[in-house]
Protein backbone atom coordinates (compact mmCIF):
# COMPACT_ATOMS: atom_id res chain seq x y z
CA UNK A 1 0.00 0.00 0.00
CA UNK A 2 1.22 3.35 -1.09
CA UNK A 3 1.31 5.98 1.58
CA UNK A 4 3.13 9.36 2.71
CA UNK A 5 4.61 9.61 5.97
CA UNK A 6 6.36 12.66 7.73
CA UNK A 7 8.61 9.86 10.35
CA UNK A 8 10.25 6.49 10.13
CA UNK A 9 8.16 3.81 10.59
CA UNK A 10 10.45 1.75 12.42
CA UNK A 11 10.68 2.28 15.90
CA UNK A 12 13.83 3.54 17.23
CA UNK A 13 14.52 2.06 20.28
CA UNK A 14 17.62 4.24 20.93
CA UNK A 15 15.44 6.95 20.94
CA UNK A 16 12.60 5.37 22.45
CA UNK A 17 14.80 4.09 25.26
CA UNK A 18 16.42 6.95 25.95
CA UNK A 19 13.16 9.17 26.59
CA UNK A 20 11.92 6.54 28.57
CA UNK A 21 14.19 6.53 30.99
CA UNK A 22 14.64 10.05 31.59
CA UNK A 23 11.26 10.27 31.97
CA UNK A 24 12.14 7.94 35.06
CA UNK A 25 14.78 10.11 36.41
CA UNK A 26 17.74 8.63 34.66
CA UNK A 27 19.99 11.45 33.69
CA UNK A 28 22.66 9.52 31.95
CA UNK A 29 21.38 8.16 28.89
CA UNK A 30 22.36 4.63 28.00
CA UNK A 31 25.64 4.96 25.29
CA UNK A 32 24.85 2.49 22.25
CA UNK A 33 27.93 0.61 20.89
CA UNK A 34 28.50 2.49 17.35
CA UNK A 35 31.07 1.52 14.74
CA UNK A 36 32.31 3.39 11.42
CA UNK A 37 33.11 0.24 10.27
CA UNK A 38 31.91 -4.01 10.45
CA UNK A 39 34.31 -7.13 10.08
CA UNK A 40 33.05 -8.91 7.24
CA UNK A 41 34.21 -13.28 6.82
CA UNK A 42 32.70 -14.57 3.41
CA UNK A 43 31.54 -18.42 3.28
CA UNK A 44 34.46 -20.56 2.82
CA UNK A 45 32.46 -23.24 1.11
CA UNK A 46 29.07 -24.14 -0.03
CA UNK A 47 26.32 -24.12 2.69
CA UNK A 48 25.49 -27.17 2.22
CA UNK A 49 28.18 -28.65 3.78
CA UNK A 50 28.71 -26.02 6.09
CA UNK A 51 27.24 -26.63 10.00
CA UNK A 52 25.44 -23.88 11.27
CA UNK A 53 25.01 -22.95 14.76
CA UNK A 54 22.60 -20.79 16.57
CA UNK A 55 22.69 -18.06 19.36
CA UNK A 56 20.33 -16.82 21.50
CA UNK A 57 19.84 -13.86 24.37
CA UNK A 58 17.48 -15.96 26.42
CA UNK A 59 18.14 -17.54 29.31
CA UNK A 60 17.68 -21.52 30.52
CA UNK A 61 14.60 -22.39 32.00
CA UNK A 62 16.06 -23.70 35.71
CA UNK A 63 17.74 -20.24 36.33
CA UNK A 64 17.32 -19.29 39.70
CA UNK A 65 14.90 -15.72 40.03
CA UNK A 66 15.47 -13.04 42.57
CA UNK A 67 12.12 -11.62 44.02
CA UNK A 68 11.51 -9.24 41.11
CA UNK A 69 11.73 -12.42 38.43
CA UNK A 70 15.10 -10.94 37.24
CA UNK A 71 18.12 -13.77 36.89
CA UNK A 72 20.08 -13.81 40.14
CA UNK A 73 23.45 -14.69 37.55
CA UNK A 74 23.18 -14.27 33.69
CA UNK A 75 26.00 -17.19 33.00
CA UNK A 76 26.92 -18.18 29.42
CA UNK A 77 25.43 -21.37 28.33
CA UNK A 78 25.76 -24.02 25.35
CA UNK A 79 22.68 -26.61 25.34
CA UNK A 80 21.84 -29.35 23.40
CA UNK A 81 19.75 -28.16 20.12
CA UNK A 82 17.95 -31.30 19.23
CA UNK A 83 15.76 -31.83 21.11
CA UNK A 84 14.96 -28.31 21.11
CA UNK A 85 14.03 -26.93 24.92
CA UNK A 86 9.87 -26.39 24.67
CA UNK A 87 10.60 -22.93 26.58
CA UNK A 88 13.46 -20.75 27.25
CA UNK A 89 13.34 -18.13 30.39
CA UNK A 90 12.50 -14.85 28.68
CA UNK A 91 10.51 -12.64 31.22
CA UNK A 92 13.70 -10.53 32.17
CA UNK A 93 14.41 -9.60 28.94
CA UNK A 94 13.61 -5.77 27.08
CA UNK A 95 10.74 -6.62 25.03
CA UNK A 96 7.40 -6.52 24.18
CA UNK A 97 5.19 -7.85 26.27
CA UNK A 98 2.04 -6.18 26.01
CA UNK A 99 1.81 -6.85 21.97
CA UNK A 100 3.18 -10.59 22.17
CA UNK A 101 4.72 -13.52 23.82
CA UNK A 102 7.55 -16.10 23.55
CA UNK A 103 6.05 -19.15 24.36
CA UNK A 104 6.88 -20.27 20.53
CA UNK A 105 10.51 -20.82 20.72
CA UNK A 106 10.85 -21.11 17.25
CA UNK A 107 9.51 -17.20 17.14
CA UNK A 108 12.79 -16.59 18.42
CA UNK A 109 15.43 -19.10 18.19
CA UNK A 110 14.22 -21.34 15.25
CA UNK A 111 16.35 -25.00 16.06
CA UNK A 112 13.25 -26.42 14.82
CA UNK A 113 13.52 -24.82 11.16
CA UNK A 114 17.75 -24.79 11.18
CA UNK A 115 17.08 -28.69 11.37
CA UNK A 116 14.51 -29.31 8.84
CA UNK A 117 17.30 -26.94 6.57
CA UNK A 118 19.35 -29.38 7.72
CA UNK A 119 17.38 -32.62 6.99
CA UNK A 120 16.48 -31.08 3.35
CA UNK A 121 19.69 -30.41 2.59
CA UNK A 122 19.96 -26.64 2.16
CA UNK A 123 22.88 -26.58 4.80
CA UNK A 124 25.30 -29.66 5.59
CA UNK A 125 24.20 -30.12 9.51
CA UNK A 126 23.09 -28.07 12.43
CA UNK A 127 25.40 -27.67 15.65
CA UNK A 128 24.52 -30.42 18.45
CA UNK A 129 24.96 -27.59 20.53
CA UNK A 130 23.05 -23.72 20.62
CA UNK A 131 24.55 -20.97 22.49
CA UNK A 132 23.15 -18.32 25.09
CA UNK A 133 24.51 -15.09 25.96
CA UNK A 134 23.02 -13.05 28.12
CA UNK A 135 22.21 -9.24 27.63
CA UNK A 136 24.91 -7.17 29.78
CA UNK A 137 24.36 -3.94 30.36
CA UNK A 138 28.51 -3.65 30.30
CA UNK A 139 29.96 -3.92 26.47
CA UNK A 140 32.82 -4.74 27.92
CA UNK A 141 31.80 -7.66 29.20
CA UNK A 142 30.02 -8.86 26.19
CA UNK A 143 33.18 -8.55 24.11
CA UNK A 144 35.89 -9.42 26.34
CA UNK A 145 33.77 -12.48 28.37
CA UNK A 146 30.93 -13.55 26.55
CA UNK A 147 32.21 -13.29 22.37
CA UNK A 148 35.59 -15.53 23.04
CA UNK A 149 33.77 -18.07 25.07
CA UNK A 150 30.77 -18.26 22.29
CA UNK A 151 33.70 -18.64 19.66
CA UNK A 152 35.55 -21.29 21.92
CA UNK A 153 32.07 -23.32 21.49
CA UNK A 154 31.74 -22.78 18.03
CA UNK A 155 35.42 -24.10 17.10
CA UNK A 156 34.67 -26.94 19.69
CA UNK A 157 31.53 -28.20 17.74
CA UNK A 158 32.44 -27.71 14.43
CA UNK A 159 30.72 -24.33 13.57
CA UNK A 160 31.11 -23.05 10.02
CA UNK A 161 28.69 -20.13 9.79
CA UNK A 162 26.63 -18.72 12.83
CA UNK A 163 23.09 -17.60 12.78
CA UNK A 164 22.50 -15.40 15.75
CA UNK A 165 19.16 -13.84 17.05
CA UNK A 166 18.39 -10.66 19.49
CA UNK A 167 15.03 -10.67 21.63
CA UNK B 1 24.19 -9.95 20.22
CA UNK B 2 25.92 -7.57 17.67
CA UNK B 3 28.96 -7.71 19.30
CA UNK B 4 28.79 -11.12 19.63
CA UNK B 5 28.72 -11.32 15.60
CA UNK B 6 31.22 -8.66 15.35
CA UNK B 7 33.78 -10.84 17.26
CA UNK B 8 32.84 -14.05 15.50
CA UNK B 9 33.08 -12.11 11.84
CA UNK B 10 36.47 -11.08 12.90
CA UNK B 11 37.65 -14.50 13.95
CA UNK B 12 36.77 -16.44 10.63
CA UNK B 13 33.21 -17.26 11.50
CA UNK B 14 30.58 -15.69 9.20
CA UNK B 15 27.57 -14.41 10.58
CA UNK B 16 23.62 -13.47 10.54
CA UNK B 17 21.54 -11.41 12.85
CA UNK B 18 18.57 -11.88 12.96
CA UNK B 19 16.08 -9.23 14.89
CA UNK B 20 13.91 -6.30 15.32
CA UNK B 21 15.62 -3.78 16.75
CA UNK B 22 16.99 -2.10 13.64
CA UNK B 23 18.91 1.36 15.20
CA UNK B 24 20.79 -0.64 17.69
CA UNK B 25 22.15 -3.60 15.43
CA UNK B 26 22.85 -0.47 12.71
CA UNK B 27 24.63 1.54 15.25
CA UNK B 28 27.00 -1.49 16.12
CA UNK B 29 27.52 -2.55 12.52
CA UNK B 30 27.14 -6.01 11.46
CA UNK B 31 28.21 -8.15 8.63
CA UNK B 32 24.40 -9.34 7.80
CA UNK B 33 21.18 -8.38 9.31
CA UNK B 34 17.94 -10.21 8.40
CA UNK B 35 15.53 -7.27 9.94
CA UNK B 36 11.55 -8.22 10.79
CA UNK B 37 9.39 -5.29 11.59
CA UNK B 38 7.69 -6.52 14.20
CA UNK B 39 7.69 -5.60 18.28
CA UNK B 40 10.78 -6.68 19.96
CA UNK B 41 10.04 -10.55 21.04
CA UNK B 42 9.62 -12.52 17.76
CA UNK B 43 12.50 -11.56 15.31
CA UNK B 44 12.06 -14.95 13.78
CA UNK B 45 9.05 -15.00 12.83
CA UNK B 46 5.56 -14.77 14.46
CA UNK B 47 4.38 -17.36 17.12
CA UNK B 48 3.29 -20.59 15.41
CA UNK B 49 3.50 -19.42 12.07
CA UNK B 50 6.15 -22.28 11.04
CA UNK B 51 6.14 -21.18 7.70
CA UNK B 52 6.79 -17.65 8.31
CA UNK B 53 9.41 -18.56 10.52
CA UNK B 54 10.83 -21.21 7.80
CA UNK B 55 11.51 -18.38 5.44
CA UNK B 56 12.97 -15.76 7.56
CA UNK B 57 15.56 -18.57 8.47
CA UNK B 58 16.04 -19.01 4.49
CA UNK B 59 16.53 -15.58 4.23
CA UNK B 60 19.50 -15.67 7.18
CA UNK B 61 20.93 -18.54 4.85
CA UNK B 62 20.58 -17.12 1.70
CA UNK B 63 22.73 -13.56 3.01
CA UNK B 64 24.85 -16.17 4.20
CA UNK B 65 25.90 -17.21 0.87
CA UNK B 66 25.19 -13.89 -1.02
CA UNK B 67 26.02 -10.63 0.71
CA UNK B 68 29.35 -9.31 -0.28
CA UNK B 69 30.05 -6.73 1.87
CA UNK B 70 29.43 -6.09 5.42
CA UNK B 71 26.49 -4.11 6.81
CA UNK B 72 24.08 -6.02 4.74
CA UNK B 73 20.45 -5.63 5.60
CA UNK B 74 17.80 -7.30 4.13
CA UNK B 75 14.30 -6.59 5.24
CA UNK B 76 11.61 -9.20 5.59
CA UNK B 77 8.10 -8.32 3.85
CA UNK B 78 6.45 -9.69 6.81
CA UNK B 79 3.70 -7.18 9.05
CA UNK B 80 2.59 -7.38 12.09
CA UNK B 81 -1.04 -6.85 11.31
CA UNK B 82 -1.20 -3.48 13.01
CA UNK B 83 0.75 -0.37 14.06
CA UNK B 84 -0.42 0.03 17.31
CA UNK B 85 3.02 -1.53 19.26
CA UNK B 86 4.97 1.00 17.54
CA UNK B 87 3.76 4.23 19.73
CA UNK B 88 2.83 2.01 23.09
CA UNK B 89 5.92 0.44 23.74
CA UNK B 90 7.93 2.74 25.85
CA UNK B 91 5.24 5.49 25.93
CA UNK B 92 6.26 9.12 27.27
CA UNK B 93 3.36 11.09 27.56
CA UNK B 94 1.36 13.24 29.91
CA UNK B 95 -1.17 10.12 30.68
CA UNK B 96 2.04 8.64 32.13
CA UNK B 97 4.82 11.36 32.78
CA UNK B 98 3.99 11.19 36.87
CA UNK B 99 3.69 7.52 37.20
CA UNK B 100 7.20 6.74 35.66
CA UNK B 101 9.01 9.08 37.22
CA UNK B 102 7.42 7.55 40.41
CA UNK B 103 8.48 4.25 39.30
CA UNK B 104 12.01 5.37 38.61
CA UNK B 105 12.06 6.54 42.08
CA UNK B 106 10.74 3.70 43.35
CA UNK B 107 13.12 1.17 41.52
CA UNK B 108 16.19 3.76 43.38
CA UNK B 109 14.86 3.49 46.54
CA UNK B 110 14.55 -0.34 46.15
CA UNK B 111 18.19 -0.56 44.77
CA UNK B 112 19.54 1.47 47.08
CA UNK B 113 18.24 -0.38 50.10
CA UNK B 114 19.22 -4.03 47.99
CA UNK B 115 23.07 -2.59 48.49
CA UNK B 116 22.85 -1.98 51.91
CA UNK B 117 21.61 -5.26 52.62
CA UNK B 118 24.68 -6.59 50.87
CA UNK B 119 27.03 -4.42 52.41
CA UNK B 120 25.56 -5.19 56.20
CA UNK B 121 25.99 -9.06 54.69
CA UNK B 122 29.55 -9.27 53.43
CA UNK B 123 30.70 -6.40 56.75
CA UNK B 124 32.18 -3.25 53.88
CA UNK B 125 31.48 0.33 54.85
Amino acid sequence: MNQRRAYRSYVSYIDGSREYYAAQGYSQPYTWAHHDDAPFTPLQKPLSKCRVGMVTTAGKMDAEVDRQGRRKTRELYAMAANPAPKRMFTADLFWDKVATHTDDLDSFLPLNRLAEYAAGGRIGSASPRFYGVPTEYSQGKTSLRDAPKILEWCREDGVEAMLLSAL
Amino acid sequence: MSLVARHLEENGVPTVLMGSARDIVEECGVARFVFTDFPLGNPCGKPWDTEMQRLIVGTALDLLERAWMARTTVQTPFRWGNDEWRDAFMRVDDSNREALAREGEERRRRQAEAKKGDRLRTGQP
